[in-house]
């Protein structure tokens, strides 16, 4: 019987470059620089990594395939390296990478960096869908975007729940306005820059009901990770973080094929519970202390409360209203500005929440610090509603 | 009995008035202000999209299985080498034993596509032919044929069996009068002078060939209940039946200040019309106009007392919507070079090989349905998605084309490049079962709700300017009332 992860390895070491247009910054600049945090926080020389995973997600853009390009550009001693790539999961892919080799006892000390360059497109948004999805799909899809699908939860949402578009608007720009607020107190935070909730509402159309300020940053930057065994995590640091779980989901096609009801992610519900249950909690609304969630659009954030469990069933507009994951609320959510203040970049996006839940722990998030954090959990969703994998870390002390 | 047994036709839903394309181009020349409005292709509609649009409402529950040729009529087909009719009879989801061909090169086409079929039916070489005329002419901005032109498309089932009006003769004349050509390599028709075209033009062939067919038969003109025939001149299409000796109410209303000359289906559109309202026994004469004249004599027969309710020419009419901007007009139809941006450049290729395996898939939006648990899903699958069921590799083609849906969510997306911005698409549940995300067309994003009725359109998704590709598929739309 398989017996998950937890307290298995410890994270001794992290990175996270400033997110944003960073046009001066080459891919190679922005890993050297989360690499080179990374190391540093965690006291270790590169000759003791024992292998790397290497998270991009649109390398056509980017660094291009496999991991060689952050072997030579960190000039790594011919360690193993290997690139994943699992959409916008893909920095949580790394991590689960590394994690999972010092936990079979293959490596002490393994690496996991993320980096994407999305602003070298010469466009707004991330890279043009349709050559994105293989070859049959570019002949059957929509001409759609990640906004536009996911535009189309927030329409059946309203619908389903009979909140009427002004009034789900209102309870979108609500998230938003609270992750800027967040973000603006970040100093590695892409969109630094607090915005009200009637801008946020009166914001240009993206995809109806979204507008631009229920979109993201689409950003550069690099996270990193240093990983080991629980058992060798004191003699790095004295507040190493432990991994309590990690998880996993991809679509079946279910969703897509046979039942989505397109108000909720069946992926998150799937990986949550098994993340729960890895990790030992029974009550996540009551035992997680902060999340980062793949909030990529403000709706997003709000299907995936109710999804990992924190708000029930069609009811997180209360939870929003009642400013329940404010820095200050019960459940804080995207303290540290999240993807829509943070910025994305996609490979790197998973090991920045992770980031983030690691300085909480450690007492380090100034302005933005949590009084007293246990537990903290990070949610990527990669894809699109219907069709997507969805990851669960939680770390704790 | 060799006959027509069902017909069909296709009018986009938009209109532009010709008033509005006067006051844009009025400038460039003398005024060519005709009455009216003409029907307008959507972005994504052209010639094949049209006729299978046409042939679905002439199928309208004909078994499609006893189709054994299909034949499409048009001088505006989007390759010069890739047949045209093939492209329908996949859409269509014909069998593939099955003979095509197109018939081009000149605007009478349409009819000669049609006695081609009445010809084979008569020939025994096949029980069912169907044949579409499909066109969308363009003239440069400023022309008179900017006006003239409509698009639209018809569609006959023509067979052995119950027929709704049966061929009794027909008539042809073939001239090589150069009035509009189009040479290898033209975009756009060049034409010979007006008053040549009227005079020589169409006040003589018409009369000409319907004289002829007249004389053959042993007929007069007063037999006919409906005389059909084409003028791009409108006074002069009152003219020439006036000089034939027909009543006003015998001649057959022409559609030009409501669609416009659409070509080869010109006269076949005309045909469904005076078929909508005819009844058994009347005689209809049709005459085409294009290098000369194909006429053909037809009678209605009591078939088309229980000739299905298509929706035609008079439902198509009806059902519109004004193109008030002529830019628009002119992007549409490729005038008007519109800025996509950066992201509008990224046209995946098209893998030919991977069409092919999936052409029942993609052109004919054919999906599978689980032979276990009776679930049909789309795309196609190896694995049924049913979590209950999981049967592997027992699945039959299951068609989503003629099946009817709910619109279940839907978006109007402004990042996405389109020529006809917002991008709408949404995820459409089929009755029966089966649900995928397909593009939005021919409404508008405010008219959209969740839970509304949608059907299903055959459209041209994207053109490869840079490889030549015109890339097809279908797109959801509210159903035409």
């Amino acid at each position: 019987m398989a017996e998950g992860i937890k307290d298995r390895v410890a994270i001794i070491g992290m990175g996270c470059t400033r997110f944003g247009e960073r046009w001066d910054k080459s891919p190679d600049e922005l890993m050297v620089e989360a690499f080179t945090e990374a190391i540093e926080d965690a006291g270790i020389e590169k000759e003791d990594i024992g292998a790397a995973w290497s998270g991009t997600c649109y390398e056509e853009t980017n660094i291009g395939k496999s991991a060689i390009a952050l072997s030579v550009a960190l000039k790594l001693p011919f360690i193993a390296a290997t690139r994943v790539e699992n959409w916008c999961a893909t920095g949580s892919e790394a991590l689960r990478g590394a994690c999972y080799a010092v936990a079979a006892g293959a490596y002490d000390i393994c690496l996991a960096l993320g980096v994407e360059k999305l602003k070298d497109t010469g466009y707004g948004g991330l890279p043009q869908n349709e050559v994105q999805w293989g070859t049959v799909r570019r002949l059957i899809d929509s001409n759609q975007t990640a906004p536009g699908l996911f535009a189309m939860l927030a329409t059946r949402y309203f619908s389903r729940y009979d909140i009427a578009p002004d009034e789900g608007k209102r309870m979108l720009a609500m998230i938003s306005a609270k992750s800027h607020r967040n973000g603006a107190l970040n100093p590695k935070a892409h969109l630094r820059r607090e915005v009200t909730v009637e801008q946020i509402i009166n914001a240009p159309i993206i995809a109806w009901p979204l507008g631009l300020f229920d979109c993201c940053g689409v950003s550069d930057g690099a996270a990193a990770a240093i990983v080991t065994r629980a058992e060798m995590a004191k003699s790095f640091r004295s507040d190493p973080v432990y991994v309590k779980a990690l998880q996993i989901s991809a679509s079946s096609g279910q969703e897509m094929l046979y039942d989505d009801d397109w108000t909720h992610v069946e992926t998150t519900v799937h990986a949550a519970r098994r993340a729960y249950q890895e990790a030992g909690i029974k009550n996540p609304r009551e035992e997680i202390s902060m999340a980062e969630v793949h909030d990529c659009f403000s709706i997003t954030e709000a299907v995936t409360m109710e999804d990992l469990e924190f708000s029930p069933r069609g009811k997180v507009k209360e939870d929003i209203e009642a400013g329940f994951f404010e820095l200050t609320g019960g459940l804080p959510v995207q303290p540290d500005g999240g993807l829509k203040s943070f910025g994305h970049p996609v490979g790197a996006s998973g090991l920045r929440m992770a980031y983030e839940m690691y300085k909480q722990l450690q007492g380090k998030a100034d302005t933005r610090q949590i009084k007293d954090p246990k537990y903290g959990l990070t949610h990527n969703l990669g894809g699109v509603p219907s069709v997507n994998v969805a990851s669960i870390i939680i770390v704790g002390l | 009995m060799v006959g027509i047994t069902s017909c069909g036709a296709y009018i986009p839903l938009l209109r532009i008035s010709r008033k509005s394309i006067s006051s844009a181009t009025g400038w460039l020349g003398p005024a060519t202000g005709l009455p009216g409005e003409k029907a307008v292709a959507n972005y994504d509609e052209d010639s094949l999209t049209m006729a299978v649009a046409a042939a679905i409402d002439c199928l309208n529950g004909f078994d499609r299985e006893k189709i054994d040729d299909l034949c499409l009529a048009t001088t505006t087909s989007p390759y010069r080498e890739r047949q045209g009719a093939v492209i329908i009879a996949t859409a269509l989801d014909l069998r593939p034993d099955i003979r095509t061909a197109d018939f081009s090169n000149s605007i009478k086409s349409g009819t000669t596509a049609l006695l081609s079929a009445f010809d084979a039916i008569k020939a025994g070489s096949a029980k069912s032919v169907m044949v579409c005329a499909s066109d969308s002419r363009q003239g440069k901005a400023g022309s008179s044929q900017e006006q003239s032109c409509g698009d639209g498309a018809a569609a006959l089932l023509i067979g052995d069996g119950e027929a709704i009006a049966t061929l009794e003769g027909h008539y042809s004349l073939s001239y090589d009068f150069v009035d509009y050509w189009r040479a290898e390599g033209d975009r756009f028709d060049r034409s010979w002078e007006d008053r040549w075209i009227r005079d020589i033009g169409y006040s003589k062939f018409i009369p000409e060939a319907i004289s002829g067919l007249l004389n053959k038969y042993n007929l007069d003109i007063k037999d006919f209940a409906k005389v059909v025939y084409p003028c791009l001149y409108p006074r002069e299409h009152a003219a020439i039946g006036k000089k034939l000796g027909a009543e006003p109410s015998q001649i057959q209303e022409q559609l030009f200040t409501t669609v416009g000359d659409t070509g080869t289906a010109y006269s076949l559109m005309m045909l469904v019309g005076a078929l909508e309202e005819s009844k058994t026994g009347d005689k209809i004469l049709v005459v085409s106009y294009g290098n000369g004249c194909d006429a053909l004599f037809l009678q209605v027969t009591e078939g088309i007392q229980k000739a299905r309710d298509s929706r035609g020419i008079s439902k198509h009419l009806t059902s519109k919507k004004d193109l008030d901007s002529y830019e628009k007009y002119a992007s549409f139809r490729d005038l008007l070079a519109i800025d996509t941006g950066r992201r509008g450049e990224e046209v995946g290729a098209t893998q030919l090989s991977t069409l092919w395996r999936e052409r029942r898939m993609v052109l004919g939006l054919c999906g599978s349905k689980c032979k276990r648990c009776g679930t049909p899903q789309y795309p196609r699958q190896v694995v049924c998605a049913n979590p209950g069921c999981g049967a592997v590799g027992e699945m039959e083609v299951y068609r989503f084309s003629d099946k009817k849906g709910h619109l279940f969510t839907y978006t109007g997306d402004n990042l996405a490049p389109s020529p006809n911005p917002p991008s709408i698409y949404g995820v459409v549940v089929f009755e029966g079962g089966g649900r995928y995300n397909f593009d939005l067309t021919d409404c508008e994003l405010d008219s959209l709700e969740v839970g509304m009725p949608v059907e299903m359109s055959f459209r041209r998704k994207y053109r490869d300017a840079v490889r030549g590709i015109h890339g097809y598929f279908w797109k959801a739309t509210p159903g035409r009332a």
